[in-house]
């Protein structure tokens, strides 16, 4: 691998780029973006946040060369009054500048050919070592399925990791599937995107550095609401994950207060698409439902997740995600009370 | 307009190019082959990936017979093309209907199969990926096939009319490459689909 | 504006009805007539294609805006894409080679004339076939349903559990038919420049026009043919019940990648390619010296040619190939980069030393070379794998293609139109209105393009008919959708130009530019048998050696 440079000279680009980046935000009156690929927080991202220095530095370098000379030969070649009618010399060509322009941006290529692969083989060809936490992702038209199979949770949506310490590794290695269209699992600031495609199982993984909730969405246009298939990833410290593993683990809370709503959901046709465990409802074609109240959003992320909202979203689910494949239950006032009311005691 | 005294300089005294019905043909037999290479390569892609249903193994027959027939032809129709540039417009036509006949002969012989695969084995354009690469590319081939005999019957029926004659050769010969090109599309399914595939 | 008439003195020549100048449009076989009616036809839907362009920048303005719905935005980009790419981009690139090269190459007409007619029909059913998905596909109630599958129709999306009705089939259909028509074009131009060459014509003395158009049309026959094929096997998917694409019967989507994409990149090239000839013909006579290099330049075009043809899988590096693959299709697709600069080069090097003229063909050369400097340059970064892995299928990516689309193929176009405007109507533009025309789509497209990187760089994806408020892409999908109503200002004053210098502007003469090429030794506009005698040359710049009897460049070749 060809160094690159020291890392006081990386800082210093990266700095740069940040810098550039958030003054033109700062300038529209934006706030941090969240999604941004150079602010990188996992070794993934980090390696590619490195090497687009690397990359920009040398296509810049092209650009302001050539750029002299094109603004340089217009001006100085510039046509003037005084020389009408007289043509210039004709020339036809430089076999020695022809050469030193093809031999130059060869070696140029040559250059940032061996950077990129160091970095394509380090990413793609990680160990995979066994104190990493497996993750199973199954993409939906507009939902994310998120398995863990050693752990025996099943959830949607929002994903929780573990935060990993660069001494002592535990990186999270994503097995990615699609139950339909094609997918992909994007989080600038974690990783690059991954495609989901059905029958053709795909790998990634992330190591984040920090805690913090990590915001991205689906890449890949799946069908109608592609743009409202967003992603939540909740980096947790090693105890708030494990709190969260045990509270996954549980069957859902029976609450008699609200036997009513649970007999409507068990009765209706929601036990088709969703699971509940500990109920009869064990459908898989839409998220599991099981600790619903421990997500912030609901619909992938299309609404914050409010009772106003879960209402919402049961009664007409076109008002929130239009095309989505959830259909309007078409519940009485009365009943989606209830069904919301069961809802909200599954955290 | 007045008459112009011709500003260019002297032409060269020899200056010949190309014949455009060959160099259009020959345009046109590289775009086929780029979509034939399309369907073999999904064909080979697909080798082995059947979930379901008759193998290849199971249900192919060898057509060396039709196989025959069909490269005889490509014979035929390069004696039948320079028996025209000779002026023996007799043996032409003869040797013309030939090829007609050793190219219909290999429909047929497709045909049967297709209907013992159906009808024997149950294998459809939708039963595996077997039988959707086969029928696809070994469909597309015969397409072209009939393509081509409509063309050679065509010409076949103004032979009988005596409108053939040397002068048209080069014309023929530009059909002719054609035909050379269904024949050696029908050398490379063959090799694919009976004897890499099974 | 016949171009065929005579005027006699004393005779009074009969106008001809209406219906008769129509069939004589509608039955042309001339190769001009035919290179227009490809670019008015190109024209139309490059004002169809734009507002597509306009409702998805409006939509985009504002986070969670209610302009049209998902399903409406998602037929937008599918269509926009499609349009631009397969009805103005290849017709009108066809329209100007059908036009310029018999003229270049001296000869009276292409090798097949009524292939040529056949050939431009079939295109331009194509492009009924795909706008009547809007009334077709989904029968007249409600609104009809144009495809909503992207351009790139990928599958398993496409298959008829996903894409119920018949629009993904009106997408298959009509570019399977004006695909067609394409081949027949390009058979056409091979024939005729090998076969229809002046006397003394040798390829190495041939305008590059012709030698890029020559490999323009051969990587047609291999480009355009594989996304044919898969187009078939689409069709035999959702109508035979195959299972090309099928994953539930063990088919492959990435199968429908890889054959789209062998067609999708070496496309592009045959995209800019034309492009690469307008300005190899415009540069030099605005510089008022040859081309550097024209030996270098044939080659370089052919290598593109050839290594376009292995980079397409730097569209898939997201897809799960294995590190190996990816590493390929790296180092494949920074390779094209190669001969590519080395055209900036000689472009550079052309204009070294000369006189050059500031013309508006000439300014629109200019921003073609700074612009597609910046797009290639964008171009590598994307090269790099990992670097795709986070900007791919993201709003850099739009940026990117968009500034070597607009900011190369448009402008390089529209050099072409106010340099060979003349030749074709006998007018000239008027220069006042190029200039307000080139400035204002400058600042347009620039306003747009260059601020599009940004929420790329900042996590957008594409492709998304909304966006969630917070993620710092706000105002700058404002200010790109602003830039978007300044170019549409350009382009009404190009067209404003079009039409009022066809009525009023300056005779153009047979050769307004003073240059060097065959097409400029006849009248403006050409008889439609082009030459009054069929030329001879000696040199690559006949005109030059006429003009210049004294320093011929015969003497030099």
């Amino acid at each position: 691998m060809r160094r690159m440079g020291f890392s006081k000279f990386r800082v210093f680009w990266q700095s740069a780029i940040l810098a550039f980046l958030l003054s033109a935000s700062a300038a529209a009156g934006e706030p941090t973006s969240p999604t941004n690929i150079f602010a990188p927080a996992s070794t993934p991202a980090k390696s590619i946040a490195h090497l687009s220095m690397f990359v920009l530095a040398i296509t810049g370098l092209i650009f302001v060369v050539v750029f002299s000379l094109l603004v340089y030969a217009l001006i100085k070649f510039r046509g003037r009054a005084v020389d009408a009618g007289q043509e210039p010399a004709q020339v036809y060509g430089s076999t020695q500048i022809e050469l030193a322009w093809t031999i130059i941006p060869i070696l140029i290529v040559v250059v940032l050919y061996l950077a990129t692969a160091q970095v394509i083989h380090a990413v793609q060809d990680a160990p995979h070592p066994s104190s990493a936490l497996e993750v199973t992702a199954i993409g939906h038209q507009y939902w994310w399925e998120f398995r863990y199979p050693k752990l025996g949770i099943v959830t949607a949506n929002e994903l929780h990791i573990p935060v990993s310490d660069p001494t002592h590794p535990t990186p999270t290695f994503l097995q990615l599937l699609s139950a339909d269209t094609d997918h992909s699992f994007w989080i600038p600031e974690l990783a690059g995107k991954t495609d989901l495609i059905p029958n053709h199982p795909n790998r990634m993984w992330m190591d984040p550095h920090r805690t913090g909730v990590f915001l991205g969405q689906c890449a890949q246009y799946c069908g109608t609401q592609h743009a409202k298939m967003l992603l939540r990833v909740s980096v947790d410290s090693p105890e708030d994950f494990a709190a969260w593993v045990r509270g996954q683990q549980q069957s859902a809370i029976e609450d008699n207060r609200v036997a009513v709503g649970r007999r409507i959901f068990e009765s209706t046709a929601c036990i088709n698409c969703h699971t509940v465990n500990g109920t009869p409802g064990n459908g898989r074609f839409g998220p599991d439902l099981t600790h619903l109240m421990s997500r912030a959003t609901i619909a992938s992320g299309a609404a914050d997740n409010t009772p106003q909202n879960l209402r919402l979203w049961i009664q007409d689910p076109n008002a929130i995600k239009p095309g989505s494949l959830m259909p309007a239950m078409k519940l009485t006032d009365a009943d989606l009370d209830a069904v919301v009311s069961y809802m909200e005691t599954l955290r | 307009m007045s008459a112009m005294a011709n500003p260019f300089p002297q032409a060269p005294s020899i200056w010949t190019l190309p014949d455009r019905g060959k160099v259009a043909m020959a345009g046109l037999i590289l775009a086929e082959s780029a979509i034939f290479t399309i369907f073999v390569v999904a064909y080979l892609f697909y080798v082995g990936k059947s979930l379901t249903g008759p193998t290849p193994r199971e249900v192919l027959e060898t057509p060396i017979f039709y196989t025959i027939c069909l490269v005889s032809s490509s014979l035929t129709i390069h004696l039948a093309a320079k028996s025209l540039a000779r002026n023996r417009v007799g043996a032409f036509l003869g040797v013309w209907l030939l090829t007609i006949f050793l190219g219909a002969a290999f429909l047929y012989g497709t045909g049967q199969e297709w209907h013992r695969l159906i009808y024997e084995h149950g294998l459809t354009i939708s039963t595996n990926l077997f039988g959707t690469t086969y029928y696809s590319l070994v469909g597309l081939h015969a397409f072209h096939v009939t393509a081509g005999l409509i063309m050679l019957f065509l010409v076949a029926i103004l032979a009988v009319a005596g409108r053939i004659r040397v002068e048209h050769s080069r014309r023929v010969e530009v059909l002719a490459m054609y035909w050379h090109f269904v024949d050696a599309v029908w050398v490379v399914v063959f090799t694919v689909v009976y004897v890499l595939g099974r | 504006m016949s171009s065929n008439a005579i005027t006699l003195p004393g005779v009074q020549m009969e106008e001809k009805p209406w219906v008769g100048v129509l069939h004589d449009w509608v039955a042309t076989v001339d190769h001009k007539r035919l290179g227009i009616l490809y670019i008015v036809y190109a024209l139309l839907f490059l004002v169809i294609g734009g507002v597509e362009a306009l409702i998805i920048r409006i939509q985009l303005m504002y986070p969670h805006n209610n302009f049209v719905s998902p399903q409406v935005f998602n037929r937008m980009f599918t269509m926009h894409g499609t349009t631009m790419i397969f009805f103005v981009a290849m017709p009108i690139l066809f329209g100007f080679a059908n036009y310029l090269v018999p003229l270049m190459i001296g000869a009276r007409d292409m090798a097949f004339p009524r292939l040529n007619a056949f050939s431009f029909w079939l295109s331009a059913l194509g492009g009924l076939l795909l706008y009547f998905s809007l009334v077709g596909a989904n029968g007249l109630y409600g609104a009809g349903n144009a495809p909503d599958v992207g351009w790139w129709a990928y599958a398993p999306l496409t298959a008829r559990a996903f894409s119920p009705g018949h629009s993904s089939d009106y997408w298959t259909l009509s570019l399977l038919v004006s695909g067609f028509g394409s081949i027949g074009t390009a058979i056409n131009i091979i024939a005729t420049i090998l076969c229809m060459r002046c006397p003394g014509m040798k390829l190495s003395r041939m305008p590059l026009l012709a030698w890029l158009n020559l490999v323009m049309s051969g990587m047609v026959l291999i480009t355009i043919t594989p996304l044919s094929a898969a187009q078939i096997m689409l069709l035999i998917d959702r109508y035979l019940g195959g299972h090309f694409f099928d994953a539930q019967a063990g088919g492959s989507a990435v199968l429908w990648m890889h054959f789209f994409w062998i067609f999708g990149h070496p496309e592009v090239y045959v995209l800019i390619i034309p492009c690469f000839a307008f300005m190899s013909e415009i540069i030099p006579v605005f510089s008022r010296k040859p081309i550097f290099g024209y030996p270098v330049m044939v080659a370089a075009t052919v290598c593109i040619g050839f290594v376009s043809m292995s980079v397409w899988a730097h569209h898939m590096f997201t897809v799960g190939m294995n590190s190996y693959a990816n590493s390929f299709f790296t180092i494949t697709t920074m390779a094209v980069g190669v001969p590519t600069g080395i055209k900036i080069f000689n472009w550079l090097g052309t204009m070294w030393g000369g006189r050059i003229q500031f013309k508006t063909p000439m300014l629109f050369s200019i921003g073609f070379l700074f612009q597609f400097l910046v797009a290639g340059l964008t171009g590598i970064m994307l090269a790099s794998a990992p670097l795709d892995w986070q900007l791919g299928s993201s709003y850099f990516v739009v940026a990117h293609f968009h500034y070597v689309i607009v900011g190369g193929i448009l402008f390089a176009l529209f050099a072409a139109f106010y340099y060979w405007y003349p030749k074709i109507t006998g007018k000239l533009l008027s220069e006042t209105l190029g200039k307000w025309h080139f400035w204002l789509f400058l600042v347009g497209f620039h306003l747009t393009f260059d601020l599009m990187h940004i929420p790329g760089l900042l996590g957008m994806p594409r492709r998304i008919y909304t966006y969630e408020p917070g993620r710092g892409w706000d105002t700058l999908n404002l200010f790109v959708s602003i830039g978007a109503f300044i170019q549409v200002i350009g382009i009404l004053v190009f067209v404003a130009n079009m039409v009022i210098s066809y009525f009023k502007g300056d005779n153009a003469g047979n050769d307004p530019w003073d240059a060097w090429t065959l097409e400029w030794s006849t009248s403006s506009p050409p008889p439609a048998y082009n030459f009054a005698s069929v030329p001879v040359v000696a040199s690559r710049r006949p005109l030059w050696d006429l003009k210049h009897p004294e320093d011929p460049d015969s003497e030099y070749e």
